[in-house]
């Protein structure tokens, strides 16, 4: 969607234009959905989160300036949101104002198996996507944002530091160490050998 | 990190900061193809002779279309719904007014 056809909604939005929330809601719910499931990791926290999500944005519209696409604000306010209920969940685990360069830990790479060469089949079986989802998981919310943002959901670096406050070096920085947090699991994981139904049943 | 006690930190002669074999931030920049052509051409030449950087290029690339080929998760119908609700739109939910 355009900046253009941003602007036509936004000023039916900010005039109260109720078919406008509906579009609203009809274009970027998908995506805030998403967005809260990969960050909470169940449906019932993605759904208030989702909730909470355009409730605020109802109430913000007024305040919407443009510098940002509606898409990118309401990825704002989804993430803030869910960053919120983690924190309320796990307050010990999660600040919504952490340093940028926090530590996540080691991140130096020490899994050498290169699992390109594996067939297909093995890298996308079930077993395999489910390791995938608990490697997100285990990132720090911080983390994990920058990564759904720009790796799965596909935003510019640009996108996703509007999105989250950042600078652009900023989430550069915490995309790598994402990435190599990742890549370091998904190694360890594919280095043990899929674990292949076939070769059960046989057995 | 237990589990990698036996594997050998990625050591290595080449004289960066990062204390590993070359620049992570570079790395991911060059999967990006956001690394500047001058730092992209070393890169290249460093991993011709070096297994461990070209392995770490490998696998974040793939890691990276692993993740991008995850299916997208859909929005249940029910959640949608109710979501209209919550935000008195209901009467304009799509599925009030008919639509497919």
């Amino acid at each position: 969607m355009s900046n253009l056809d941003d602007q036509a909604l936004v000023e039916r939005l900010q005039a109260g234009d109720q078919f406008a929330y509906a579009e609203l809601v009809e274009q970027h719910a998908g995506q805030v959905y998403r967005l809260a499931l990969r960050m909470m990791g169940n449906e019932a926290d993605a759904e208030d989160v989702l909730q909470e999500t355009f409730l605020s944005a109802f109430k913000a519209i007024d305040r919407f300036e443009g510098r940002s696409s509606l898409s990118t604000w309401l990825y704002r306010i989804a993430n803030n949101a869910a960053l919120m209920r983690l924190r309320r969940n796990e307050p010990d685990q999660v600040s919504i104002d952490e340093p940028v360069e926090r530590d996540d830990g080691d991140v130096m790479p020490r899994q050498f198996f290169d699992f390109c060469c594996l067939p297909e089949d093995d890298l996308m079986r079930d077993e395999a996507r489910a390791e995938m989802q608990r490697a997100v998981d285990e990132l720090t919310p911080t983390l994990r944002s920058v990564f759904i943002m720009r790796d799965i959901e596909g935003l510019s670096t640009q996108e996703t530091a509007e999105a989250l406050d950042l600078s652009v070096s900023a989430v550069k920085s915490r995309l790598m160490r994402a990435r190599l947090k990742l890549r370091e699991q998904l190694s360890a994981y594919f280095a043990q050998g899929p674990v292949i139904p076939e070769a059960r049943a046989s057995s | 990190m237990s589990s990698t006690d036996n594997v050998e930190p990625h050591e290595h002669k080449h004289d960066h900061k990062s204390g590993g074999c070359y620049p992570l931030e570079y790395i991911s920049d060059y999967v990006d193809g956001e690394l500047a052509d001058e730092l992209c051409r070393e890169l290249e030449a460093h991993m011709e002779h070096c297994e461990n950087c070209r392995v770490v290029v490998n696998t974040m690339t793939k890691t990276i279309m692993l993740y991008h080929q995850l299916p997208a998760p859909e929005m249940p119908d029910a959640v949608k719904e109710r979501l209209y609700k919550v935000l008195n739109l209901a009467d304009l939910h799509p599925k009030e007014n008919g639509a497919e």
